[in-house]
């Protein structure tokens, strides 16, 4: 049988999805189901002087309104952060409390501050509107930079201050920066973005008063951590009274890792009215009460070598968690952004400190790439700096810093296992045809086109993770994976995962690997997850994980099976059980021609005994049936890495900005289908593309969101985007028996310090994200302005 | 309330609605036909595009008493005799759909297309998607899976 892994198979899960017969968690409907609508804030800071209900409550169709007062007498316990970070001075971080309901103040435009549950939707609507809630207004802290002199939020937190956290050595740098010829420096702001799944959250909750069971049907990334937090930290029901079901997720990107107020509201309420409550978000309720993205304040310095070696590099960013601590939210500046400040080079001293600050925004939490864009857009913004202050090409600089020896101990944190970066970036400029631009650049002009040329060199650490070392580093899970391959009596395959697929095709790839590694055609493989009470305990999918942490424990399972299926041949086959090989499908007694296959050994486990032509012993001692778990905890992070470069062309009369040409070069190490790698590539590139030219979520100084429709909030669309030119090298992962580092959020790491190095290369000056046409033009012609001045 | 009448998917149907009842909503709840979905409340998404008497509309932004009398086809509408659509097909072989909720909305609008411009170029494909949003697929592979289809129709 031809091995499948490496193979464009085409995915499986896509004929329901194409034909309508997928099923979202809006699609799902209870008998005698009710209707939950949120009253949100709309302040961005308040006290709650007064909810009154009573109007509300006569209107039609009305079934119950629950607030903050409910949620406290009910002692629901509030939403939580994941990780706990500590400051350089040692001191804990500090978060204030987030109940579902809000009980006292309000903390952002759509907290929330009650449920009305009512027989229809717009039953529900029309009450929530006369529900009467008194606030005290107070001023809302809204600007990264300024919060920690701004006003204070909560009162246990002065400066609005999380955590001040270092990571690296202070005197190393200081001492690098005096041996330096010369000081590059930088200030740049990450922008805010809004992660944008097209489905929008929901939940559905039934409850079951017989059996005194919750079933939670939610847009989830990972339906084991929901339980496990709504069960543990909320108390809604104990986790084998809480069913949680995340059936087909209409995307990610981070912003459904974890249980959100809604569903802990949804399944306390099903419970507590003992009717299924159903909610479903509207766009605007989407961009309000998401969680979202990046949001840093960064000064950065690299000190170089007039030869362009790099000699040190320090990072002091300000990262906007909004107004709660999310369950992802402080470890995303810190672990997930630090370790990868320095980028893929070889840096000799390096700090990064974060001071992680509340405002009344929105929580910010992981989005695809979730720190590690953050750090690359500034070390490869600085390096391309440092190429243009030193005159030297911003190819050159790059390859003059990167380590060749693996596996490489990285300035930071990480040990590197493996990787070419040299052979990465000779491959993207040979794919991209770097020599040819200057041609190209001519071209452009003589359509009067600014065209530039923008470079982007890579690594990420992925596979997360290591449970000894993440929660040493402060976070309250572990984060394993598990597997469990069940052969079914007539040899057929199910194999729970606990990851999710949202997307990411894992009925597809995961299948790909169960097939190669049992034997069995890949159509009698059957994926299964997101359903707490199917498949094993699982930590979801994010960070690029699922391949390389729960495709692994998928190999892990199998192997086991195999294990077992030898002593079962051994047996039957009367031989050995050392002398018996399996591979192809077959259990096979070496210099021998006698076999049994996989499916007849499934079928001796299930049905152990003689009756009739069936004869299945089983050997002494063997348990029937034929089904193993793994529980797979990785020794490392893994690290895709690669170089990118992209071409825009900037029209100087208007700044519209296109890319026009862009080249990506990866190393994933082992790639298992490569049809939805490079489907993978080509999503996480619109979304770095996107931030580095069109998208921004905005909040006015008084807190509200201007940008919460798709009328304000820039989505990239199909005319945004040239065919991208995707190219691979492979050094495989030596973490993992598969030789997976992960590919999904590469494409938005790299792209937009790829895209803004190209604007800045065309235009000639710096410029923030999102590069739009109108600040494109300004800066452009604002630089034209000061060169003829200076001239 | 009022009555109205349609042939949906090549079934005739008659159902009691609410004067305001979206076409979307219409078609989701008292159809249960939940492949076309609802990716936002501004008619930017397209992830809720059906055809009306052949053409494709938004029908987030369409009141269902307003197509009384009209053809509607859905996603669940195209495939033949148990064969998706070469649209369907071309998605699947060439990778044009990830977490596949915009998608239904996609592969209608791209049958429209087709429907007015049999062998559309790159630009124009994607000038026509302009109003479907997918936030997975970077709409790279979604473009060739249409000149892919416009090749097999």
């Amino acid at each position: 049988m031809a091995s499948l892994v490496g193979s464009r198979v085409e995915r499986k899960e896509d004929k329901k999805l194409l034909t309508g017969r997928g099923k979202y968690t809006a699609d799902v409907n209870f008998v005698n189901q009710t209707f939950a609508y949120f009253v949100r804030s709309p302040h961005a800071r308040a006290q709650i002087k007064k909810v009154d209900i009573t109007k509300a409550m006569k209107a039609p169709g009305v079934v119950s309104i629950l607030t903050g007062a409910d949620i406290a007498n009910d002692k629901i316990g509030g939403l939580i952060a994941g990780w706990r970070i500590k400051s350089e001075d040692g001191s804990d971080m500090k978060v204030p409390a987030h109940p579902p309901l809000a009980n006292d103040t309000v903390n952002y435009v759509g907290d929330h501050v009650a449920v009305v549950i009512a027989e229809s939707l717009d039953e529900a609507r029309n009450a929530a509107e006369i529900v009467k809630v008194d606030y005290k207004i107070l001023k809302a802290v809204v600007d990264t930079k300024d919060a920690m002199s701004s006003d204070q939020i909560y009162k246990d937190i002065p400066k609005n201050l999380c955590f001040d956290w270092l990571l690296g050595d202070r005197t190393k740098v200081k001492e690098a920066f005096e041996k330096a010829d010369k000081v590059i420096k930088i200030d740049l702001i990450n922008n805010r973005l809004v992660p944008n799944a097209m489905e929008p959250r929901a939940a559905n909750a039934d409850y079951n008063p017989s059996t005194e069971e919750i079933t939670l049907y939610t847009t989830s990334q990972n339906p084991h951590l929901a339980r496990i937090i709504i069960s543990a930290f909320n108390g809604v029901a104990p986790e084998n009274k809480l069913r949680v079901i995340a059936p087909d997720v209409g995307g990610g990107f981070g912003s459904k890792i974890y249980p959100y107020a809604e569903e802990v509201v949804c399944s306390w309420a099903a419970k507590k009215i003992e009717r299924p409550v159903k909610w479903v978000a509207d766009r605007t309720e989407s961009f309000l009460s998401d969680c979202h993205g990046r949001d840093h304040v960064t000064h950065a310095e690299l000190a170089v070598k007039n030869d362009g070696t790099f000699l040190g590099f320090k990072n002091e960013t300000i990262a906007n968690l909004g107004a709660y601590a999310s369950v992802f939210g402080t470890v995303t500046p810190t672990y997930l952004f630090g370790p990868c400040a320095t980028g893929v080079y070889k840096m000799p001293a390096a700090y990064t400190n974060v001071k992680a600050v509340f405002t009344n925004t929105a929580p910010v939490d992981a989005y695809r790439g979730a720190g590690r864009p953050e750090a690359t857009y500034t070390i490869e913004t600085l390096v391309e700096k440092a190429a243009r202050e030193l005159g030297m090409d911003p190819a050159e600089i790059r390859m003059k810093n990167f380590p060749t020896q693996f596996p490489y101990q990285q300035t930071l944190v990480h040990s590197v296992d493996s990787g070419d970066y040299v052979a990465g970036l000779n491959k993207a400029m040979e794919l991209a045809d770097y020599k040819g631009f200057e041609k190209r650049k001519r071209e452009s002009a003589s359509k009067g086109k600014l065209r530039g040329i923008g470079l982007c060199s890579y690594f990420e650490a992925c596979g997360i993770a290591p449970s000894p070392v993440v929660m040493m580093l402060g976070c309250g899970i572990g984060l394993w994976e598990s597997a469990e391959v069940r052969f079914n009596p007539t040899g057929n395959v199910t194999v729970f995962t606990g990851s999710h697929s949202h997307g990411q095709g894992h009925d597809t790839t995961f299948a790909q690997i169960a097939a190669d590694q049992l034997g069995v055609p890949i159509e009698n493989i059957e994926i299964s997850h997101g359903d707490t009470d199917k498949g094993p305990f699982g930590y979801g999918t994010y960070g690029s994980r699922s391949l390389t942490v729960g495709g692994t424990a998928i190999v892990k399972a199998c192997d086991k099976i195999i294990a077992k299926g030898k002593r079962v041949a051994a047996k039957m086959l009367e031989a050995s059980v050392d002398d018996v090989e399996f591979s192809n499908g077959e259990f096979v007694v070496a210099k021998s021609n006698k076999k049994k296959t996989i499916g007849e050994i499934a079928f001796a486990c299930y049905l152990p005994g003689t009756y009739g032509e069936v004869k299945s012993p089983l050997p002494e001692g063997e348990e029937p049936g034929l089904k193993e778990t793994s529980f797979f905890d990785p020794a490392n992070f893994s690290f895709p890495a690669g170089s990118h470069i992209c071409e825009v062309e900037v029209d100087p009369d208007t700044g519209e900005t296109k890319v026009v040409k862009y080249t990506a070069i990866d190393d994933f190490g082992t790639i298992i289908n490569p049809l939805v790698v490079e489907g993978q590539v080509h999503g996480g590139l619109a979304q770095g593309i996107g931030q580095a030219l069109y998208e921004n979520c905005h909040y006015d100084e008084t807190g509200q969101l201007v940008t919460a429709s798709y009328m304000d909030y820039t989505m990239p669309r199909a005319d945004n985007f040239p065919d991208f030119n995707l190219g691979f090298t492979c050094t495989p992962a030596t973490s993992n028996p598969l030789g997976t580092k992960g590919c999904g959020e590469a494409g938005a790491i790299a792209a937009p310090p790829a895209v803004m190095n190209a604007v800045m290369n065309a235009i000639g000056t710096e410029i923030s994200m999102p590069a739009t046409a109108e600040k494109v033009w300004k800066a452009y012609n604002q630089n034209k302005k000061r060169n003829s001045e200076a001239a | 309330m009022k009555k109205i009448s349609v042939e949906v998917n090549g079934k005739k149907v008659t159902k009691e609605i609410q004067d305001h009842t979206i076409l979307s909503v219409f078609i989701r709840e008292n159809l249960n036909l939940t492949g076309t979905h609802v990716g936002c409340d501004t008619s930017q998404c397209g992830a809720c595009v059906v055809h009306v008497d052949g053409k494709s509309i938004k029908s987030c932004t369409a009141l269902a008493a307003d197509v009384d009398g009209s053809k509607i086809t859905t996603i669940e509408g195209i495939a033949k005799n148990g064969n998706m659509h070469p649209m369907q097909e071309a998605f699947k072989k060439l990778h044009g759909l990830q977490c596949g909720f915009c998608t239904p909305g996609m592969v209608m609008s791209a049958i429209d297309l087709l429907q007015n411009n049999k062998k559309p170029s790159d630009t124009e494909i994607r000038e026509w998607l302009e109003g479907n949003i997918c936030r997975c697929t970077g709409y790279q592979n979604i473009v060739a899976a249409v000149k892919e289809a416009a090749s097999k129709m």
